[in-house]
C-alpha cells in the first residue's frame, strides 16, 4: 500500500503546501460538483483511457521535465497502437517506474480494455485516449485550457466512460 | 504527483457530460480532491491496476473501478478488496 511516507521529501513538502482547499469543491462549481450518471450498461459503453503517467508515442514530443509549474500539456494516443511503443517521461521519481517499463498496462491497459471489449464488457474502446505528465504544481492552465480540451475530444468521440489512472 | 492531477482531470470530463471513475495510490489526496468516483487500490505508488503482466489482476481492478460507475452518490471512494 502507497503511504504519504512513501512520497519523496520534497513532494511531500510540495503536497503540504498544494492548495487543495483552493482547488477543492466548493458548494455551487458547477465543474466540481459535476455528476453525470450512467446513461446504459456498460456493455453499451464507449470507453477511454486518460492516465498522467507522462506517457508518450515515439514520434511525439516528449513531456518538457524542465517547466516549472510542471508540463499541463497533454498527448493524444491512438487507442490501436500496442501499450508497449510507449514513452514515459515523468518528473516524479518518487515512484518505481520498472513495473510500467516492464508492462505499460500497469498504468495504461489498452490490452485490457480490447479483452472487455472482445468478451461483450464494454462496446468499444474508445479510437484516442489521452496521457498527461502530473507532477503538476500550477494547475489552473490544466483545469482552465488542457483538461476542458481533452473533455471536449472526449465527447466528439462519443465517449460514456473514462477510466483515469495516476501512477 | 498524479494523484491530485487525476482529480482535478477527471471533474472536468465528468462536467463534460460523460461518466468517470479513477484509480486512486493514495487514499489522502483523493479525500482532499474528491473527485466524482474513485477506486482506492492498496499497491505502491507506480502500480496502479496491482502487477506488470498479470492480466487477470489487471482486469479485476478494472471491473471493480467500472462497477462504481452506476454510484451516483459522489464523491464515491471505495477500496479494492483483493
Amino acid at each position: 500500500m502507497a503511504r504519504m511516507e512513501d512520497v519523496e521529501f520534497k513532494e511531500r513538502l510540495f503536497l503540504k503546501g498544494y492548495p487543495f482547499s483552493h482547488y477543492s469543491p466548493h458548494p455551487g462549481d458547477p465543474v466540481a460538483n459535476a455528476v453525470t450518471p450512467l446513461q446504459k450498461p456498460l456493455s453499451a459503453c464507449v470507453v477511454a483511457l486518460v492516465t498522467t503517467a507522462g506517457l508518450s508515442l515515439p514520434d511525439q514530443p516528449p513531456f518538457d521535465l524542465t517547466i516549472r509549474n510542471g508540463d499541463s500539456s497533454f498527448r493524444e494516443i491512438s487507442s490501436d497502437i500496442s501499450p508497449q511503443v510507449l514513452e514515459m517521461h515523468q518528473r516524479s521519481w518518487s515512484f518505481d517506474q520498472t513495473g510500467i517499463l516492464r508492462d505499460r498496462n500497469l498504468t495504461f491497459p489498452l490490452d485490457r480494455l480490447r479483452e472487455m471489449q472482445q468478451r461483450g464488457e464494454i462496446a468499444a474502446l474508445a479510437p484516442r485516449c489521452y496521457s498527461f505528465m502530473g507532477s503538476i504544481v500550477g494547475p489552473s492552465k490544466l483545469m482552465k485550457v488542457s483538461a476542458p480540451e481533452v473533455a471536449r475530444r472526449l465527447t466528439a468521440d462519443h465517449v460514456d466512460v473514462a477510466l483515469l489512472t495516476p501512477v | 504527483m498524479c494523484n491530485q492531477s487525476v482529480g482535478l482531470i477527471q471533474r472536468q470530463v465528468e462536467y463534460a457530460g460523460i461518466t468517470t471513475v479513477s484509480i486512486s495510490l493514495l487514499r489522502e489526496i483523493t479525500e482532499k480532491t474528491r473527485p466524482p468516483r474513485a477506486l482506492f487500490v492498496p499497491f505502491p505508488l507506480g502500480y496502479p491496476l496491482g502487477e506488470p503482466n498479470n492480466a487477470e489482476l489487471q482486469t479485476r481492478i478494472i471491473q471493480a473501478a467500472f462497477a462504481l460507475l452506476s454510484r451516483n452518490d459522489c464523491p464515491v471512494l471505495e477500496t479494492f478488496a483483493q
